[in-house]
């Protein structure tokens, strides 16, 4: 049903009463309800979420305390490596790695007598001296500033009206009610929000592009890219599951700000639980009449339709995604003309990405300058990073533009597992390049980050230690690059598969030092002459591993040997005489029977029959193996 | 990829009547072939030529633009899928902490190359990008399951689960 301003307006203050019990500041006096958050993002689905929540209704029901509790399923809080994760409000208890088992224990105690269960609480939270102390005080949080994941692990994306009780649609209120299209534009040009899609351009400037430079165009098109294709990011599907209004409410207000009815959400097949969803929050908004036609009674109509990608990195390209909402293969074009003037079925489009979105109605209801105090000189705001790899506290992190690698990488990310040492964060994906540990201080942002030879990206940032080869890291992007080039121009389609044959070669310990410069030579051809994004940015990760660490890619070529121990070809397993007990556990084990001995005396490994397995290593007993 | 599958066409009455509906449903919207071919692959498990050919007849739209889409996109498959599908992620984050071993023991435990499936139709391999579950690097899916902070030897456990 269509609801009034009235009727949304009690929704939203009944609502934001309600969400008053997730604030550690009410855990005060004689709490009589309480809030348990759970995860449901992709992450801590993985990790068995959903048997925890139906674990909690049995419980719950069990103790005869459903009218004293409410279990609320949200989306992502960040520290997916922890997951299952649960917050219990008001006291705010933050549970991690939660099983099933432990759920019995945690009902009775806490959530019935009112006593925090503090030997399941996430270890950094409790004191020596048994006190507690807030989440947002801990190593993980205490930088982070959230503005886009604001709502996400907060509430139930599953429910408008809990979006409706964080000021939800205010900002669609205020843009249709109080401001014209061009102040909204302005707005958000002052606030110098820069695309978080990789990028880095104006958001504002491409809405003013779109509002003006076909004047009286009779369609045009608002258009999301949650096509998020660089491996190893996650933050855009973490909005979208965790806050999917948000996307919507910014979109409808892109559309008043360019003069478009229409949006389209282009999202991966591959992240089911963002696609559901997506289709509840749509439908939702049009039940309440915040999607549809007249809008807040102001005449303005604006719907909303999804289509799903299907794998193909690529569609992340902004001429290629709208080439495949249109039902082709998803091939670039060549442009001009730009989307703002020739997009989506040859009408005035704008693409944003879901992060870009997020930061949108925040800015609306908080004003430019509320944004642009945060940040650096040329990038406003925060930036989210899906930090992963070789890092302690793998998630998702919002954090001030300007904050650096070292304070993301060993502060909130806790620093690297098994006491290893830094070697380089990879940034920018396929697209972008590698920071090594001389550039540990660099103030993120996006300039300082292409001064250095990467590029900010979609915010994928993934930490390698001194066992990750970076020829090795170079090859995999490569190949990735390689299958994802969509073939139309020759540079990428046949200039990456050459590429990869080099590196190959080097990896196989074939190749010369001339195949370094001609590798060189190549990456500034493809970067120089490809069509699109993806081929002028394949070569990156080629090129800033080349500046880095050329003395790796000389061990490869000149010595033969690979420095971190992954190139198979380089290796060989020999076994120190001296250690070995000749007890033949590993000639056992070997499953190419390279390994030659008799009892109590010494082995030897016969280096021609060697698969390089490392099955031997991991059998000795007495470390006396070792590879080179 | 090739335009036939090794595996005979064993489509029903049944689906094909869905396929129909499905088509009729979407063939006036613009841009409509993407959804009907995702939805016919959810029919189907796959998009035998087949398939592609009623798609073509009832759109309208030349069989080789069909094939063109099918064969662009990663998510589309010219051949069955197995009963159990493994999937490996490969993105970054997993490659950088093994993932790359794992998806190899899988090859060589199965007997089948990635993009294949057991003769016995049990289990087809295939590697992923990314499915965001970063903070349990590597990750492997079977069918739904989600699988993570594995090590090598956690490979013959998983398989005999679906043995």
């Amino acid at each position: 049903m269509k609801k009034s301003m009235e009727e949304l307006m009690k929704i939203g203050a009944d609502m934001k009463e309600k969400l008053g019990i997730r604030d550690e500041k009410n855990a005060d006096g004689t709490i009589t309800k309480r809030h348990v958050l759970v995860c449901g993002g992709t992450g801590c689905t993985s990790s068995g979420s959903a048997k925890i929540i139906d674990k909690l209704h049995e419980e719950i029901k069990k103790n005869g305390i459903e009218d004293k509790v409410e279990v609320v399923r949200t989306g992502c809080f960040g520290l997916c490596a922890l997951g299952p994760i649960m917050i219990v409000y008001p006291e705010g208890s933050f549970y991690s790695m939660v099983k099933e088992e432990e759920i019995e224990e945690i009902v009775a105690e806490h959530l019935k007598n009112g006593n925090i269960v503090k030997k399941y609480l996430y270890k950094e939270t409790v004191m020596e001296d048994g006190s507690i102390k807030s989440l947002h005080e801990t190593n993980f949080y205490k930088k982070q500033h959230r503005v886009a994941l604001r709502n996400c692990g907060n509430i139930d994306p599953e429910n408008i009206d809990e979006y409706l009780g964080t000021d939800g649609y205010k900002a669609l209120e205020k843009v249709l009610k109080e401001m014209s299209p061009e102040e909204v534009i302005q707005t958000i040009l002052d606030s110098g929000l820069r695309g978080r899609g990789g990028g880095g351009f104006p958001t504002g400037q491409k809405w003013k592009l779109a509002r003006n430079i076909v004047p009286n165009a009779d369609q045009k098109y608002v258009c999301c890219n949650a096509d998020e294709g660089d491996p190893g990011a996650f933050m855009d599907r973490s909005v979208l599951e965790g806050d999917p209004h948000v996307v919507l409410e910014a979109m409808a207000i892109a559309g008043y700000a360019i003069g478009a009815n229409q949006g389209y959400i282009y999202v991966r097949a591959e992240y089911p639980i963002a696609i559901h969803r997506l289709e509840i929050a749509i439908g939702q908004a049009r039940d309440y009449g915040l999607l549809g036609k007249d809008i807040f009674g102001t005449g303005f109509d604006f719907d909303i339709e999804l289509r799903l990608g299907a794998g193909a990195f690529v569609c992340g390209e902004e001429t290629a995604l709208m080439t495949s909402i249109e039902g082709n293969r998803g091939e670039p074009r060549p442009r001009p003309p730009f989307p703002a003037e020739k997009g989506l079925y040859s009408k005035p489009t704008i693409l944003n990405n879901v992060e870009t979105y997020a930061n949108v109605p925040r800015i609306i209801l908080n004003g430019a300058k509320w944004f642009a105090d945060m940040g650096t000189e040329k990038s406003k705001g925060t930036k989210v990073f899906a930090l992963g790899g070789k890092i302690n506290n793998t998630g998702l992190v919002e954090v001030p533009m300007g904050t650096t690698l070292r304070e993301v990488v060993e502060e909130i990310g806790g620093g690297i597992p098994n006491g290893k040492k830094f070697k380089a964060a990879q940034t920018g994906g396929p697209s972008g390049g590698c920071i090594p540990a001389e550039h540990f201080d660099v103030q993120i942002d996006y300039d300082n980050l292409i001064a250095i030879g990467s590029m900010m990206g979609s915010g994928g940032l993934i930490v390698m230690d001194e066992d990750n080869c970076m020829v090795d890291i170079a090859k995999f992007f490569l190949e990735f690059t390689v299958d994802e080039s969509c073939g139309k121009c020759t540079p990428c389609r046949v200039g990456t598969k050459r590429l990869l044959e080099i590196l190959t070669k080097i990896t196989k310990g074939q190749g010369t030092l001339e195949d370094i410069d001609k590798m060189e030579e190549l990456c500034y051809y493809i970067k120089a002459n490809s069509l699109c994004g993806l081929g002028q940015t394949a070569p990156n990760p080629v090129l800033s591993t080349l500046k880095f660490f050329r003395d790796e890619y000389i061990a490869h070529v000149v010595d033969k040997k690979c420095p971190a121990g992954v190139c198979k070809d380089l290796l060989s397993y020999e076994i120190d005489p001296a250690k070995c007990k000749g007890c033949t556990a590993c000639a056992r084990v070997c499953p190419g029977g390279a390994i030659e001995g008799t009892v109590k005396n010494p082995h030897v490994i016969n280096k021609d029959k060697c698969l390089k397995c490392g099955a031997c290593i991991e059998k000795c007993k007495f470390g006396a193996i070792s590879k080179k | 990829m090739s335009t036939i599958s090794s595996v005979p066409f064993s489509g029903t009455p049944e689906q094909e009547k869905k396929l129909r509906e499905i088509i009729a449903k979407h063939k006036e919207e613009k841009g409509c072939l993407m959804p009907i071919l995702q939805q016919a692959q959810e029919v189907y498990g796959y998009l035998p030529i087949e398939v592609q050919k009623i798609i073509a007849a009832e759109t309208g739209y030349p069989l080789e633009k069909i094939y063109g889409i099918v064969t662009f996109y990663a998510q589309f498959a010219l051949n069955p899928k197995g009963k159990y599908r493994i999937s490996v992620c490969l993105g970054t984050a997993c490659y950088v902490k093994g993932s790359g071993d794992i998806y190899n023991k899988l090859i060589e435990k199965l007997g089948i190359e990635g993009g294949g499936c057991t003769p016995d139709g049990k289990f087809s391999l295939e590697a992923c990008r990314c499915i965001g579950a970063c903070g349990l690097a590597p990750v492997l899916t079977v069918n739904d399951d989600v699988f993570g902070r594995l090590t090598v030897d956690d490979v013959d456990k998983i398989l005999s689960q679906y043995a």
